[in-house]
C-alpha cells in the first residue's frame, strides 16, 4: 500500500478541490468541500480499495491525509 | 374473573423471524409473556436456542426452525414446519451504510433478499398454502430510514424499507377478504446488533441522541412492545398502518 495511490484515491472523491491541494500533510477536515457525505465516501472508497471499514471516528481522529493513511494501514 | 386484557396473546400461534437478537428476540419474548405459542425462526442457530431458554415458561409448546430467509429453499423448509397462524412478525433484516459510488449489485441484492423478497416471498406462501388463521396479523419490521426519514449513505437499506412498507399496504388491501390485518413498524434507531454494524463512533452516537426528543434510542422491547400490540385484538381495526415508534425524531 503507497501513500501516493492513497492521495490520489482521496483526492478523487472531492470535486471543487483542485487535485494539486492534496498531499501527506493537507488537514482534509478543514478543506471548503469537506462535509459528511464527503467522510462517507472516504469510508466507501477505503472499504472498496483497501478492504478496510473505518470508522467515524478514525476520520474525526486522522488531522491529516496521512494520519488518515496510517489507520489505514495499521487495520490491514 | 378472567383480567381484562385485550393486549393478551393467549391462545394464539405466532411466527418471528429474525429471532436470534435485536427486536426479533424481544418481540418473542414480549410475546411469550402475554401468554402465545410460538415459532421462531433465524439463519443463526446459536442465537435462536438463546432466545428460546429466554421466553416466559408456560403450558406453550414453543418451537424453533433454522432458515435463512434469503434462500427460497429455506423459506419453503420453514413453511413446511408451520401450522396456522394467528401472527407472524418480519423482523429479520440487515443493515447497509454506502454511499452511491459505492453501490454494487452485489451489496442491493444481499439487501434485497434479506430485508425485501425474504418477507414477500413468505408472506407469498404463507397465503397459498393457507397458513393464516381467521383474524391473523401480519406485522412487518420496516423503518422511518427510507420511508419518513432520508439521510446520506442509507440509500440501499432504505429503499429496501420503503419497498417493504409499500408492499404492507397492498398486502393489507388483498388479505382484508380473509380478516387478514397486515401493518407496519418504523423505528428509528434501536439499540441493536444491527446500528453496530454502521461505522459510527461513540461520539456520534452521543450526538444523533441528541436529536430524539427524548434524547435516547428505542430499546428492542419498547418496539415489541408496539408488536404486541398490532399482534393482539386491540389493534383489530387498524390494518394497512405504519406504527412510527421514534422517540420523537421525525418532529426534530
Amino acid at each position: 500500500m503507497e501513500i501516493n495511490n492513497f492521495i490520489e484515491k482521496f483526492a478523487e472523491i472531492f470535486e471543487d478541490t483542485d487535485t494539486s491541494v492534496f498531499s501527506a500533510q493537507t488537514e482534509y477536515r478543514n478543506l471548503d468541500e469537506y462535509s459528511s457525505i464527503i467522510g462517507l465516501s472516504i469510508i466507501g472508497m477505503v472499504d472498496e480499495e483497501y478492504n478496510v471499514m473505518l470508522k467515524g471516528e478514525d476520520l474525526r481522529n486522522a488531522t491529516t491525509i496521512g494520519d488518515l493513511f496510517n489507520i489505514v494501514k495499521s487495520k490491514m | 374473573m378472567a383480567v381484562y386484557n385485550p393486549f393478551s396473546l393467549q391462545g394464539k400461534t405466532i411466527l418471528i423471524t429474525g429471532a436470534s437478537s435485536g427486536i426479533g428476540r424481544a418481540t418473542a419474548i414480549e410475546c411469550s409473556r402475554m401468554g402465545a405459542s410460538l415459532v421462531v425462526s433465524d439463519i443463526n442457530a446459536e442465537g435462536l436456542q438463546e432466545t428460546i431458554s429466554l421466553l416466559q415458561e408456560s403450558e406453550n409448546i414453543h418451537r424453533m426452525i433454522i432458515a435463512n430467509l434469503a434462500n427460497e429453499e429455506d423459506i419453503e423448509l420453514l413453511i413446511n414446519g408451520l401450522d396456522k397462524l394467528d401472527g407472524c412478525v418480519f423482523s429479520a433484516g440487515v443493515g447497509s451504510t454506502k454511499v452511491l459510488p459505492f453501490y454494487s449489485k452485489t451489496e442491493l441484492q444481499r439487501v434485497f433478499d434479506i430485508n425485501y423478497f425474504g418477507p414477500v416471498l413468505l408472506t407469498n406462501l404463507l397465503v397459498k398454502k393457507k397458513l393464516l388463521a381467521k383474524s391473523c396479523s401480519l406485522v412487518y419490521i420496516s423503518s422511518i430510514g427510507g420511508v419518513h426519514f432520508f439521510s446520506p449513505g442509507n440509500g440501499i437499506y432504505g429503499a429496501s424499507k420503503s419497498a417493504l412498507d409499500s408492499f404492507v399496504r397492498f398486502a393489507a388491501i388483498e388479505l382484508a377478504p380473509k380478516h387478514v390485518r397486515v401493518n407496519s413498524v418504523c423505528p428509528s434507531r434501536v439499540e441493536t446488533p444491527l446500528i453496530k454494524s454502521v461505522p459510527i463512533s461513540e461520539k456520534e452516537v452521543q450526538i444523533d441522541k441528541a436529536k430524539y426528543l427524548l434524547k435516547r434510542y428505542a430499546t428492542p422491547q419498547e418496539i415489541a412492545l408496539g408488536c404486541v400490540y398490532l399482534l393482539s385484538d386491540a389493534s383489530s381495526f387498524m390494518t394497512g398502518q405504519s406504527l412510527i415508534l421514534d422517540g420523537g425524531r421525525l418532529l426534530t
